[in-house]
């Protein structure tokens, strides 16, 4: 799914929701799994214009979850230790994006090239 | 251009969020509630998200933005109805809403409103109001 501009977040927020009460996943992570979400494709809209996101659904024994892969061509992050910290922002927000994000989901994982883009891939599993 | 009516109710706004906002939606909330505020000379400003089933850090800050807007106009916040399951997530994510008052429903935060109000004007001989009473 290609997100592009400030309307994009809503119906993409909705997309994570459906495949997120496919699997019966609690309000409780939904709600987690969402916000999640919504602040990672915010950053992408805010640094690098955009991007693409990948939803799937993936099981790990009984266990299924919700799989979000953001990939971007932005300018990609020089220090990803000190973007993981809380309160650390290039941009003028509050710095909770990539923190807190981690925090509500099972799995987190960043990836960035300086110049060509950053990628990261978060799982919420359903019971986690 | 979509925006979120405010209602008003004596001293009071009412804002009732119904719908996902996005983020031109919230700003916009943001400046008319702001404007409203000192149009109407309102005291208090009410905001209902108990429709609201997101709240990132986007929408906090906004939230957050309101009550100091409105501080500094002479009007206090309150914000009710927030979902448990926001609550939750709001304070994983490192958000919890500091200088924000809250209360349960539209209902308890009239109350408080109501009793922020009524303690301004007399001598402040009590340090803690009873807000549930």
């Amino acid at each position: 799914m290609q997100v592009e501009k400030d309307q994009d977040v809503v119906p993409f927020r909705n997309r994570v929701k459906e495949f997120a009460v496919k699997i019966k996943m609690g309000l409780v992570n939904q709600t987690k799994l969402i916000t999640a979400a919504s602040e990672l494709v915010r950053n992408m809209l805010k640094y690098a214009n955009g991007g693409e996101i990948e939803i799937e659904i993936i099981s790990r024994g009984r266990d299924n979850g919700v799989k979000l892969t953001f990939k971007d061509k932005g300018p990609g992050i020089l220090d990803i230790k000190l973007a993981m910290q809380d309160g650390y922002s290039t941009g003028k927000s509050l710095g909770l994006g990539l923190p807190g994000a981690k925090r509500l989901v099972s799995e987190f994982d960043i990836k960035s090239i300086l110049g060509q883009g950053t990628t990261i891939t978060v799982i919420k599993w359903a019971n986690g | 251009m979509d925006r979120i009516p405010i209602l008003r109710m004596g001293h009071f706004l009412l804002v009732t969020i119904q719908v996902d906002l996005y983020d031109r939606l919230a700003l916009n909330l943001e400046a008319d509630l702001v404007q409203m505020v000192s149009k109407t000379s309102a005291q208090g400003v009410l905001i209902d998200i108990s429709a609201v089933s997101i709240v990132d850090s986007f929408m906090g800050r906004i939230i957050g933005n309101i009550a100091s807007m409105c501080k500094i106009m002479d009007a206090h916040t309150v914000v009710v109805g927030m979902q448990p399951a926001v609550a939750i997530t709001l304070i994983e994510l490192g958000l919890p809403l500091k200088g924000v008052y809250t209360a349960l429903d539209v209902q308890k935060g009239m109350n408080l409103l109501t009793s922020m109000i009524g303690s301004q004007g007399e001598d402040e001989d009590e340090e803690e109001d009873d807000f549930d009473s």
